[in-house]
């Protein structure tokens, strides 16, 4: 669907692009110039943040597939890096519980050896 | 007459009439203005739509701005057959023909620098997708850890390939836009799309446009067609001819 090998002869209309990409271009690219209806810039970066939560249906986001705004490669890596660093606190965490458990058991099973001993000698 | 002016773009007059029945945005028909050896390209909108109110109101409604845009990029389409067109940014709207023929007088040098800059150039838009082999969170909850050793190893393991992964992705993406940018005149990176609102299977890892002779498309199309089977679980996506909307917003010497 989106990967036309259209030759560019004759150019015929860009249709193999979804909905997407249209919008990336026709709000986020091109000449900029303030008409007589001003529509404040930031209005228009206001829209596409009030556009992702508009996208309330599946189909809908799935036909938008925008989110160009917020998709910052630094922002995504970091959403990457603080997912790895909560994994690794839950590790820590597990681990830590795993050392506590085993060495209660390793300290219950001295314990019983004690115990156990202890009664064998009281024993005739 | 109360009807607004929408301008979708700019050009040099056209060598070829604009076909006959082209409708623009609000399906009204879009017409050349002539001014100053330029043609600004104009459709007659009703104020009750495009007034700064209602205009406003109207960009918050996901249907009628997905309608608008891609009416908009009709247009815009229709005018890259026949010449280079500068395409505006969406609801570039004057009162009157004489307010678009100011804005032209205005800038009419800058138009000219960037008219004669992309002439005979289009862009293409290149778009990579990686998708993880193995679902890693469907594999998380299955074997129950037998210890936490096995835990952490499985863990591991899963980032381990995963970064593996992300490294191919990232080396491909890299070598692919270094050799299109070679080709191609200019290029930009833009930021990438995001799979939740996609819903394109596999991360976005590179979403760029490429500046091209349009002699020198075909040749293009076929160097990006090349790379599509290169590295399995990568998916290399292809959108255009587009007008050079990714290099028309900028003064020529912008970008070192």
């Amino acid at each position: 669907m989106t990967t036309p090998s259209r030759l560019p002869e004759p150019y015929g209309p860009s249709s193999g692009a979804n909905l997407a990409d249209i919008l990336e271009r026709v709000l986020d690219k091109g000449v900029v110039i303030a008409g007589d209806i001003r529509i404040n810039l930031l209005d228009i970066e206001l829209l596409t943040i009030k556009l992702r939560l508009v996208v309330a249906s599946v189909d809908k986001a799935k036909e938008m597939g925008i989110d160009w705004w917020e998709s910052d490669p630094a922002l995504s890596s970091r959403a990457r890096r603080d997912e790895l660093a909560r994994e690794n606190a839950e590790l820590r965490e597990r681990l830590a519980r795993l050392e506590e458990l085993e060495l209660e058991q390793g300290r219950a099973r001295k314990e019983h050896a004690r115990r156990e001993g202890a009664r064998r000698e009281e024993a005739p | 007459m109360s009807g607004l002016r929408y301008v979708y773009a700019v050009c040099r007059p056209l060598g070829a009439p604009l076909q006959a029945q082209l409708t623009g945005v609000a399906g009204a028909p879009a017409k050349p203005l002539h001014h100053h050896g330029l043609v600004a390209v104009v459709s007659e909108v009703p104020e009750r739509d495009f007034g700064e109110e209602p205009l406003r109101a109207h960009l918050e409604d996901l249907d009628w701005l997905a309608a608008t845009a891609r009416a908009h990029q009709g247009v815009i389409d229709a005018l890259t057959v026949v010449t280079t067109p500068l395409p505006l940014r969406l609801a570039t709207v004057f009162r009157d023909d004489s307010g678009v023929r100011s804005m032209i007088e205005a800038r009419e040098d800058h138009f000219r620098e960037t008219l004669d800059r992309l002439e005979g150039r289009v862009e293409w838009g290149v778009k990579i997708y990686a998708e993880p082999e193995q679902p890693e969170r469907a594999a998380r909850p299955a074997p129950k850890a037998a210890s936490g050793r096995d835990y952490l190893r499985q863990r591991r393991q899963q980032t381990r390939a995963s970064e593996d992964m992300w490294q191919k992705a990232e080396a491909f993406a890299t070598r692919l836009h270094e050799e299109l940018a070679d080709f191609a005149e200019d290029s930009r990176l833009h930021a990438p799309q995001n799979p939740a609102l996609s819903g394109a299977a596999g991360r976005n890892v590179l979403n760029a446009a490429y500046l091209v002779p349009r002699r020198g498309s075909e040749e293009f199309v076929e160097l990006v067609d090349r790379a599509k089977d290169d590295v399995p679980g990568l998916r290399v996506e292809l959108t255009g001819p587009w007008a050079a909307y990714s290099f028309a917003g900028e003064a020529p010497e912008e970008e070192a």
